[in-house]
């Protein structure tokens, strides 16, 4: 039995539902007004007359449809790569008895805590077809000619931004594979299945809409990058979409033909999203209800360190690689030769933090920008996955939906968007952090929604109507009861969005001005200018800087210190 | 049309004329302000606004070092320096400029076209340093006193040591479009640095279209920066610069980088990356005293000393053991030429090397 919150006491006076109409409103000028301009310029010419000149303009020119074509091709492999790589480790860490399967679960997650840019900076280190260590190493040992990777490639690209993503869909396959009740599979044996007819006829179909899901995730995130095809697709000589768009901002600037072109993005994303949402309905049918046993881990025997081997052998690629070669870079004098103790310098050290003139600007607007946004954000999606999970008013199901909604916009959109948007009356924001605030909340918010809606639902009302049935206001009921049982959940969607913050490139290269210039935004410029050395430092200076801060975040007794946060990508 | 020299005796000739303009001034060249001499009174008021935010485009390492040698010698103003490519700066300087953002102070590019058309929106200070009114040609300074060169390099062809026997080298622009340099080649993109936006109106005016069609095919490493392919070149990464900053070649030379610059037999591309000062700098006297201090001539001095880039500073000598700029056959300069010609070379760049 359950006392739905629709009943609210109509005695008192609930402050509540003005501030929450207000929410609602932030919510629909955060995302409308950047989307509506974008489509105003991709509809209009320089006089804003309404034309569709642009479409024209850009689907009959080969220099738009090949990185089009491209990106096609870019985001189906890296999703099917994804799929293959990440489904069998997510299955070992979750069901086997592979030894150090934490820590993989771990170093996993941790990868996702690399941005994809720094990743393909570092494996220009490792790869690049003639200086890359790699390459060398193997050279040196086969006496061969040619190299064994050329990263400046299609398929370098791929890989490395395979190496980025497939951690998303590791983490939503193992998750599924956790919750998966343990009885089904039980069942099937009960009833005489063998191992792998269980697996076939159980497991997989129902780990299935996860992974589907993972696939479409990926496929959106390697349509999406900017960064890594900037780093490695430019020198090889070809554009995708992300690096086509940016380059219509080149002076003079094609702002009708960049939104145009941002135009097919949108759909293809608001398209794929309507994909995933219909698979994902589908997965109700396992949510067969009443408690689960824990899934059993299944025996591998010898089988158990060959697992192990394969995970490490994976995890060589988007952690250990890269990283050694920027520790590498760091301390050498030439970013790609090996460090010996007699030729270590801390001449890059020294660079960055003394003579580098922009290094403590980027990293304090960076900090100031992660720690606001994370802050900002975590209260914004708090208030909507409440609103959401307790239908406190009547439009909850557009205050979610605008939540959710620029999952469905590219980062590189969204910067042209908020371009257009805040660089006229009445809201001039372009050159201050806001903008950048405002670019970073709303790339980060869906999932930061998703993740408190999550921990909202399994919360159960009962506990609050208990509360106000013994005379508690809303908020009194909300910091009593709701917000200790949230802590968990509340520092990792804080974490999660920091996090986002720091790995944060494709808007804000279109919103930086050289006061709001973040570290992203300065390690991309080194890239351009060849200072490999310098980005090691920085990168390696970016990644101390996250794990200090979400370790200092978990440890805020306020917060429930000591609880580990669980660091989630949905 | 065959390159021209530059030979100190020109320069030297061009000063002294012009010193004696400048001190006998007839009245109708006085348009140009009073030059400007570092004073304890400009020093005093940048002081007070303690910070400078500098656009350049300097290979990173050399503009910080300017940057920090200014900050030794005024002890009390902090500079901030915005490097980026020429191009790029000039995008984002006229976006900022749109949006009501006057972030700059000053500003050094490496296509002097880019001061036409500031100049042309009334978006400059006319601020003349002494030293430039008595000692630089006038060739390389606005009559308005706008702006002023500041510096002068070339893009030049150059390659790695290791990989090419001296004998195998190109020498010529030419020779690079030898089928063996296929995919051996690293170059810039005009679309983001200024110096390769100078160095390729210099090249299609030279060599015409048609070389930058062949060269296009050649599978060259396509890098944005002029500072990049020299750095490409020390890694090993390409064995073969086809444009580039000579001086950063030089700078890895000597620091024992096997690199070797070529001047190419048709004439090398030469840049002036002038300085100039807007009119709405947030912090005016600390952007003075900037461009007074940074075209006196032990500035300019030690500027050629340690960036290997030359001065058109009279008084100025180049560092013993490195090539003189007058011993080199140069591409002339066009400013107004490459003004008008930018966006084809975009667009036809593009299309071209399709990125």
């Amino acid at each position: 039995m359950t006392i739905t919150t629709t009943d609210t006491p109509k005695r008192r006076i609930d402050v509540t539902r003005p501030v929450l109409w207000l929410f609602a409103a932030f919510m629909i000028v955060l995302i409308v007004l950047p989307l509506s301009w974008l489509v105003v310029f991709a509809f209009t010419d320089k006089a804003r007359r309404p034309t569709l000149q642009n479409f024209v303009t850009l689907f009959t020119d080969p220099a738009f449809l090949d990185p089009l074509l491209t990106t096609a091709i870019i985001a189906t492999t890296s999703a099917v790569i994804c799929c293959l790589v990440a489904a069998p480790i997510g299955w070992l860490v979750s069901r086997t008895d592979m030894p150090g399967r934490q820590t993989i679960r771990a170093l996993l997650t941790a990868s996702f805590v690399t941005p994809p840019f720094l990743g393909a900076v570092a494996w220009e280190l490792l790869a690049a077809p003639n200086s890359g260590m790699l390459n060398q190493l193997y050279r040196y040992l086969t006496g061969a000619e040619d190299p064994l990777f050329d990263i400046y490639s299609l398929t370098g690209l791929i890989f490395v931004i395979s190496c980025y993503t497939f951690p998303f869909v590791f983490v939503l396959v193992a998750n599924a594979l956790d919750n998966m009740p343990g009885e089904l599979e039980d069942a099937s044996a009960i009833l005489g299945g063998k191992a792998w007819t269980t697996a076939r006829r159980v497991t997989i179909p129902l780990a299935l809409p996860a992974l589907v899901a993972g696939a479409l995730i990926a496929f959106l995130q390697a349509m999406t990058l900017f960064g890594s095809p900037a780093i490695l697709a430019l020198p090889a000589g070809f554009h995708t979409m992300t690096t086509k768009i940016w380059s219509l901002f080149q002076y003079p600037p094609k702002l009708e033909l960049a939104a145009a072109a941002a135009v097919p993005l949108l759909l293809l994303t608001m398209l794929l999203l309507q994909g995933q949402k219909f698979l994902l309905g589908r997965r109700g049918f396992s949510v067969v209800g009443g408690k689960y046993g824990a899934p059993r881990p299944i025996e591998m025997g010898g089988w158990r360190w060959a697992a192990l081997a394969f995970c490490l052998l994976v995890l060589l690629n988007p952690v250990f690689l890269p990283y050694f070669a920027l520790l590498n870079a760091a301390f050498s004098p030439n970013a790609t030769t090996l460090v010996t103790p007699s030729t270590a310098t801390l001449h890059n050290i020294v660079f960055v933090f003394t003579e580098l003139s922009s290094t403590q600007l980027a990293l304090k607007n960076t900090v100031i920008l992660g720690a606001s946004t994370a802050t900002v954000g975590t209260i914004l999606a708090l208030v909507v996955a409440y609103v959401t999970t307790r239908r406190v008013i009547a439009s909850h199901r557009l205050l979610g939906f605008l939540a959710t909604a620029p999952v469905a916009v590219p980062g590189i959109v969204l910067g042209v968007g908020l371009f257009l948007s805040y660089t006229r009356p009445p809201f001039v924001l372009y050159g201050t952090l806001w903008i950048l605030l405002l670019a970073f909340l709303t790339i980060n918010l869906p999932s930061a929604y998703q993740q408190l809606q999550a921990a909202f639902a399994t919360i159960h009302p009962e506990l609050e109507d208990a509360s106000r049935i013994l005379g508690a206001t809303r908020l009194q009921a909300l910091r009593q009861i709701t917000a200790p049982l949230l802590r968990t959940g509340v520092i990792a969607t804080w974490c999660f969005i920091f996090i986002g913050v720091m790995r944060e490139l494709s808007a804000a290269i279109v919103l930086f001005t050289s006061q709001t210039k973040v570290l992203s935004v300065l390690i991309y410029d080194l890239n351009e200018s060849g200072d490999l050395a310098a980005i090691s430092v920085l990168g390696i200076a970016m990644l101390v800087i996250t794990f200090a801060v979400v370790l200092a975040v978990n440890r805020i007794p306020m917060f429930g210190g000591g609880a580990g946060a669980r660091l989630r990508n949905s | 049309m065959k390159g021209r020299r530059l030979s100190r005796r020109d320069v030297l000739q061009g000063s002294v004329a012009l010193a004696a303009g400048t001190v006998f001034a007839s009245p109708a060249r006085a348009q140009a302000p009073e030059p400007v001499a570092v004073t304890p009174a400009l020093v005093e008021a940048a002081k007070k606004e303690g910070k400078l935010i500098y656009y350049s485009s300097m290979d990173l390492p050399v503009g910080e070092k300017l940057g920090k040698a200014f900050e030794a010698a005024f002890p009390g103003i902090t500079i901030q320096i915005e490097r980026s490519g020429s191009e790029r700066l000039f995008q984002r300087i006229d976006q900022e400029f749109a949006s009501n953002i006057r972030a700059a102070d000053i500003v050094n590019s490496s296509d002097a076209s880019h001061f036409i058309s500031w100049k042309k929106n009334g978006w400059l200070m006319p601020l003349v340093p002494e030293d430039v009114a008595k000692h630089f040609p006038e060739s390389y300074r606005d009559p308005d006193g706008m702006f002023a060169t500041s510096r002068v390099w070339l893009s030049s062809i150059a390659y790695n040591t290791n990989l090419v026997k001296p004998e195998d080298a190109p020498k010529s622009f030419a020779d690079l479009l030898d089928p063996k340099w296929a995919g051996k080649m690293v170059k810039g993109h005009p679309a983001y640095s200024g110096t390769i936006m100078t160095a390729t109106f210099q090249m299609v005016r030279e060599l015409g279209w048609e070389y930058m069609e062949k060269l296009a095919r050649q599978r060259v490493m396509q890098v944005q920066s002029s500072t990049d392919p020299p750095k490409k070149l020390s890694l090993g990464e390409r064995a073969v610069m086809a444009d580039g900053n000579e001086y950063g070649i030089v700078l890895l030379k000597e620091a024992g980088q096997p690199v070797e610059p070529v001047y190419p037999t048709e004439g090398t591309p030469t840049i002036s990356g002038p300085t100039g000062i807007f009119k709405t700098a947030p912090h005016p006297n600390a952007a003075k005293l900037f461009q007074a201090w940074l075209h006196t001539r032990e500035t300019q001095q030690f500027f050629v000393d340690f960036t290997a880039q030359y001065s058109v500073h009279a008084q100025v000598q180049s560092k013993p053991g490195r090539r003189k700029i007058s011993d080199i056959k140069l591409m002339k300069e066009d400013a107004e030429g490459v003004e008008k010609m930018a966006e084809e070379i975009k667009t036809r760049y593009a299309r071209l090397f399709r990125v």
